[in-house]
């Protein structure tokens, strides 16, 4: 390297344009590699059966749209209801999430207390406990109790979400919260609000972002949720999507493969247009929180 | 970190006050110590019943012979024969472990070359930059679900897209979810294909390289793959460092896709049975929980190990600029 070329800003800079297209061209090609999966599915999900087999091409050649509801009913019960079933465990997972974890995270982001240092770091060390290390046990407990397979069988995947179980909210929202002006509690203290005010009037309006963030997440990870929900429910009017779908494979003959990639897409769904409308917020989230995807 | 700035628009902030005394000098005027409690009391009460009293019963039940169908007051103490079988007997735990640290081993480091790769493909600003990320992103929110592991199986069948693709070059493909040799490898690509999680947290890394450090270098006169050696990989080994203990805790615990292509039996010949499957099939198939709590906490031991050995080793080669990031 000479000294001469040191002038310009970076290397490279001086010619940008040939540079910049193959990049262009290099991410072009991997996102389309990237994305050709999801392609296909969408595209064998509109096939016959005929050219499942034979028609290699991603566009059907006569769009058969019969599989969608073929699959929607493939089953004693229509998959009407495992996508009820889905959405409401998915929204009470969020409900429960946001208001439980909102709760311990002011306790430790804000308030003093005996211990505070101890639970602060039990709470960091739950972070990266494997779930399925608790699964066999949380199952006798929850059987011990009747509520495996009980009236409502949801409540043992329920019942977690509402004791702020999920550390990865609680952690970010403490960072959250740490983020928020101490002047405004101290404002608040000096006008005679106690914790309680505080909470109701200064960190939970001002926490919408996070409370945000952790809704779109804990939405997302439960409707695709899989582990807990093949454990805890049995029969099959209680299914989750991601449960009933895998009763296709069990009946896998070559004739339900249109049908079941139908229902593959329908169940992706509630997924995709989360994605395009917080995508940004997807993206920026899982900067500061990093985990699973 | 976006999220831990602060809002803009919260109103006057009232600084004049603000020299009181911020800590209560150990005095409990508000209520603190009892509001705490009380704040935190859901996440006790979760802490306590679905965290630390299953871990107990789950170490307790691994030295009983405990299957769900016997009362737990019936069951009887085995002492160590669950941990005996599992490291002598039983070959499928063994098969279990390898196939475990196969699929960590070769899908982590692939997934964040990946992830590196495209993140410095994408880090020049330039109109379009955010549609690929975006889109780069989207795998890492399908691909958990079972929906995208049956069309993955299905894209690696005999009949499926992957042999299309071989046929152009006239090349005649396997049916790689049937066989051993190959099984595994298809559910390290579907890992693999979800590069897009770390990827944008390495480009949050490398925003914060600071360009001056690269002038600095080319006015030294090093070149392009010297600049990256010196300069983008120890200023993102922090991240580097988050994304490689994450993921391989992430990689440990596959468990929809190995279910799905094996229709839960982590077949052909174990060659798809995942440590967690194995737990599964142990202790909700076979019914023998004890044995699955074993498995459990052998599980929980060796994590908190690789954990350990991970913060470690990070100390040699993890560089921090300011004293954190």
């Amino acid at each position: 390297m000479v000294a001469a070329t040191s002038t310009a800003p970076r290397q490279g800079a001086r010619r940008p344009g040939g540079r910049q297209a193959l990049r262009l061209v290099l991410l072009v090609v991997i996102l389309a590699v990237v994305l050709y999966p999801l392609l296909w599915m969408l595209g064998t999900s509109v096939k016959s059966q005929q050219e499942i087999v034979n028609n290699i091409g991603l566009l059907p050649q006569r769009f058969t749209p019969g599989n969608y509801t073929e699959g929607w009913s493939n089953f004693d019960l229509s998959f009407g209801r495992f996508f009820l079933n889905s959405a409401m465990v998915s929204l009470l997972t969020v409900l429960g999430n946001a208001v439980s974890c909102l709760l311990a995270a002011y306790a430790f982001a804000r308030l003093r207390f005996r211990l505070r240092g101890i639970w602060f770091s039990v709470m960091i060390g739950t972070l990266l406990l494997p779930g399925h290390v608790l699964i066999v046990p949380q199952y006798i407990l929850f059987r011990s109790l009747g509520l495996v397979g009980g009236d409502w069988p949801y409540l043992p995947l329920l019942i977690p979400q509402f004791l702020a179980t999920e550390a990865f909210f609680v952690f970010l929202m403490v960072q959250f919260m740490r983020g928020i002006p101490r002047e405004l509690d101290e404002a608040a203290k000096i006008d005679g609000a106690n914790p309680y005010g505080i909470f109701r009037h200064v960190i939970l309006p001002l926490s919408r972002p996070a409370l945000v963030t952790t809704a779109i997440f804990s939405f997302i990870w439960t409707w695709n949720d899989f582990f807990r929900q093949l454990v805890f429910l049995s029969s099959l009017e209680d299914y989750t999507v991601p449960v009933a779908l895998t009763l296709f494979i069990d009946s896998a003959s070559q004739s339900a493969v249109g049908p079941m990639f139908a229902m593959s897409v329908l169940s992706l769904l509630p997924v995709f247009l989360f994605f395009l409308a917080f995508q940004r917020m997807l993206v920026e989230g899982i900067n500061t929180s990093g985990l699973k995807g | 970190m976006a999220l831990t700035t602060a809002p803009g628009r919260t109103g006057p902030t009232r600084s004049a006050r603000s020299h009181a005394p911020r800590r209560g000098a150990g005095r409990d005027r508000h209520g603190e110590g009892l509001a705490g409690y009380v704040f935190l009391s859901p996440w006790l009460i979760g802490l306590m019943g679905v965290t630390a009293i299953p871990m107990l019963l789950s170490l307790y039940l691994s030295f009983t012979n405990y299957d769900i169908l016997t009362p737990l007051s019936e069951v009887e103490w085995v002492g160590l024969a669950n941990y005996e079988r599992m490291f002598t007997a039983d070959p499928s735990y063994w098969h279990a472990v390898q196939v475990t640290l196969t699929f960590a081993l070769v899908a982590v480091p692939v997934k964040l070359a990946a992830a590196l790769g495209v993140a410095l493909l994408l880090n020049r600003a330039w109109r379009g930059v955010g549609l690929f990320r975006s889109l780069f992103y989207l795998p890492s929110l399908l691909g958990g679900s079972v929906a995208l592991a049956i069309v993955w199986v299905n894209m690696f069948n005999r009949d499926g897209a992957f042999n299309s693709f071989l046929a152009l070059f006239g090349i005649e493909g396997l049916p790689w979810v049937n066989d051993p040799e190959w099984a595994l490898e298809t559910l390290m690509l579907l890992a693999i294909w979800q590069f897009g999680a770390p990827m944008v947290i390495f480009l949050a890394g490398l925003k914060q390289v600071p360009s001056e450090l690269y002038e600095a270098a080319s006015v030294d006169g090093a070149g392009r793959f010297s600049q990256f050696w010196h300069v983008t990989l120890p200023m993102l080994s922090p991240v580097i460092f988050f994304n490689l203990v994450l993921e391989t805790i992430n990689g440990f615990q596959g468990f929809t896709a190995a279910f799905v292509l094996s229709n839960g039996t982590g077949g052909p010949v174990d060659s798809t049975l995942m440590y967690t499957l194995k737990l599964y099939i142990s202790g909700f198939t076979d019914l023998e929980m004890g044995y699955a709590s074993a498995m459990a906490w052998v599980f929980l031991i060796a994590i908190a190990l690789i954990t350990t050995v991970f913060f470690s080793t990070g100390r040699f080669w993890v560089h921090y600029s300011d004293g954190e990031r």
